[in-house]
């Protein structure tokens, strides 16, 4: 698959003159957006500029004002099934009184999985996540990487055709973070999934993304967008290590330094 | 040390029995402790104290049932319909305020002297705690859960059975307690009041035919009735949700 085709006809997401106010201040602003099937898409900005809303359009979590969020091809409505959003805050986002495989079946149970198959698809999701050796515990019990990796994990349950992350690994630790964006990676890869992901952390957004989309605040607008040619599969050192992501690197920084004054 | 806690009660029983038995006592408002075994005793023998008590429980556990059911399913349904709960604001609190005894002239016209009278008042009386926390309860639900139901595609009985009936369950519970303890507490006062059976009306009934020590054996009795049922729910709520229950805790 040709991940740089830039096909009109190939957009998963499309955000069309999307405006959206909140409690009467203009959040969004006229944003005109794609992300391709199979794209990997980074968005950065300043606090409050409007990540987190833009993922929420795409989730059908809010709605906006003026403008529309196409997701294959229809107007996003309510939530989709094959949507999956990753919270930042996972200690709020996962069920306290159920265990690690609980949370998982959640997702299960809400999809109509019949219950005889649940137990094994859970297996093979936590194992997936690196968890299989914590099926029974609860959340309390797991670290903050092991509670996001659940989180995932019940994502992925969902069978999702996109994943939307909202600055999943900002809470963590740099080792944890660094595994869990491998592993990311490679659940995007394998499961030929688009995955729009919000951060904070520009040197993520250029090693995890296919492009980077940046955006000005008040009101958030789609500032510029940066085509990362890094090859594939990334790693963690060399790709680090590699001139062109030192010039992008460079680049965004000095991008939002101008956008942050 | 737990005993020293029975020390000052122990002690004043004796005392009392010791005055009643050297000052002679005999009053219409007053009875000597052994007095009052003798008359428990006697309740209990004859089984006039399991009938009375049959009786009383009866109407607060159905009151209870009928009024705290009602209250938390208005609560959850409430807590999940922001238009409903607008629509309903104003009678809420325009009844919420009224005291449960005083309802009872309009149920003593509807029904007459008897179980439903009593029930309809208990239930009433019940209705109000359930409500108000189990509305509390449902809203203080944490809102990142309700959107993961929404993102997951969960119905609504799945996003209530699933989500905020075990989020809110152990406050819940908590106000279910509070309103047994109110069951016992207004149904007593209405058969005081009012309806001539339960235990209400026997402890009106002995303190009119002055015997005192009779009084003062229900009266305790009534005491330990609560204390039990307390504990009866404490126990249930421990074995039941102990584990939705606790493992919310530890963080
Ligand atoms: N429900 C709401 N009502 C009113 N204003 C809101 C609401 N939700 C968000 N906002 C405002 O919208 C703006 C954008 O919020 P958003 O959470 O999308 O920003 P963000 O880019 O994700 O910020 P951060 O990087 O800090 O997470 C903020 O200024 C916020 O105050
Ligand atoms: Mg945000």
């Amino acid at each position: 698959m040709d991940r740089s085709t830039s096909n009109a006809d190939d957009a998963l997401i499309a955000f069309r003159n999307v405006s959206l106010s909140l409690g009467g201040r203009p959040i969004l602003e006229n944003i005109n957006l794609k992300v391709r099937r199979r794209e990997f898409i980074c968005v950065v900005g300043p606090s409050g500029c409007g990540k987190t809303t833009l993922l929420r359009l795409i989730a059908g979590l809010v709605h906006p004002d003026a403008g529309e969020v196409i997701y294959d091809g229809q107007v996003v409505g309510e939530p989709a099934s094959d949507v999956a959003l990753i919270f930042q805050d996972y200690s709020k986002a996962l069920l306290p009184w159920r265990t690690a495989s609980g949370n998982v079946s959640l997702a299960l149970e809400a999809s109509g999985t019949p219950k005889p198959e649940r137990a094994q698809r859970i297996r093979a999701l936590l194992d997936k996540v690196g968890l299989a050796h914590h099926a029974d515990k609860y959340p309390a019990q797991l670290s903050g990487g092991m509670q996001q990796r659940l989180q995932i994990a019940r994502c992925l349950a969902q069978g999702p055709s996109v994943l939307l992350m909202d600055e999943p690994f900002g809470a963590l630790d740099a080792m944890t973070r660094q595994v869990l964006q491998d592993e990311v990676l490679r659940i995007a890869e394998s499961g030929h999934t688009s995955v729009f992901f919000v951060t904070h952390d520009l040197e993520e957004a250029i090693y995890l993304g296919d492009r980077v989309v940046a955006l000005r605040p008040n009101p958030g607008r789609v500032a510029e967008i940066f085509d990362v040619r890094l090859p594939r599969p990334r790693d963690q050192l060399s790709t680090r290590e590699d001139p062109e992501f030192m010039r992008l690197r460079r680049v965004l920084f000095d991008f939002i330094q101008e956008t942050e004054s | 040390m737990k005993w020293q806690g029975f020390i000052l009660p122990a002690g004043l029983v004796l005392t009392a029995e010791a005055c009643a038995r050297i000052f002679g006592i005999s009053s219409d408002s007053l009875a000597a402790p052994s007095q009052i075994l003798k008359a428990a005793w006697m309740l209990l023998a004859d089984g006039s104290l399991f009938v009375m008590t049959g009786q009383t429980l009866l109407s607060a556990v159905a009151g209870l049932l009928l009024g705290g059911c009602a209250g938390l399913v208005l609560a959850v349904v409430l807590g999940l319909s922001p238009t409903l709960t607008r629509l309903l604001r104003y009678p809420i609190e325009a009844l919420r305020p009224i005291p449960s005894i005083a309802v009872l002239p309009i149920f003593l016209m509807v029904y007459g002297f008897g179980y439903r009278m009593e029930i309809a008042i208990i239930a009433f009386a019940c209705f109000w705690p359930n409500l108000i926390i189990g509305q509390a309860a449902v809203s203080g639900i944490e809102p990142r859960l309700l959107e993961v139901s929404r993102v997951l595609g969960l119905g609504f009985v799945g996003r209530v059975t699933k989500i905020v009936l075990p989020a809110a369950l152990p406050r819940l519970f908590l106000a279910f307690r509070l309103a047994a303890a109110i069951s016992l507490i207004v149904s007593v006062t209405v058969e005081i009041a009012m309806n001539p059976q339960g235990l209400g009306y026997e402890l009106m009934a002995a303190q009119n035919s002055l015997r005192p020590e009779v009084m003062f054996a229900i009266l305790l009795y009534i005491g330990l009735l609560g204390w039990g049922l307390n504990a009866l729910l404490l126990f249930a709520q421990q074995r039941l949700f102990g584990a939705a229950g606790t493992a919310q805790v530890p963080r």
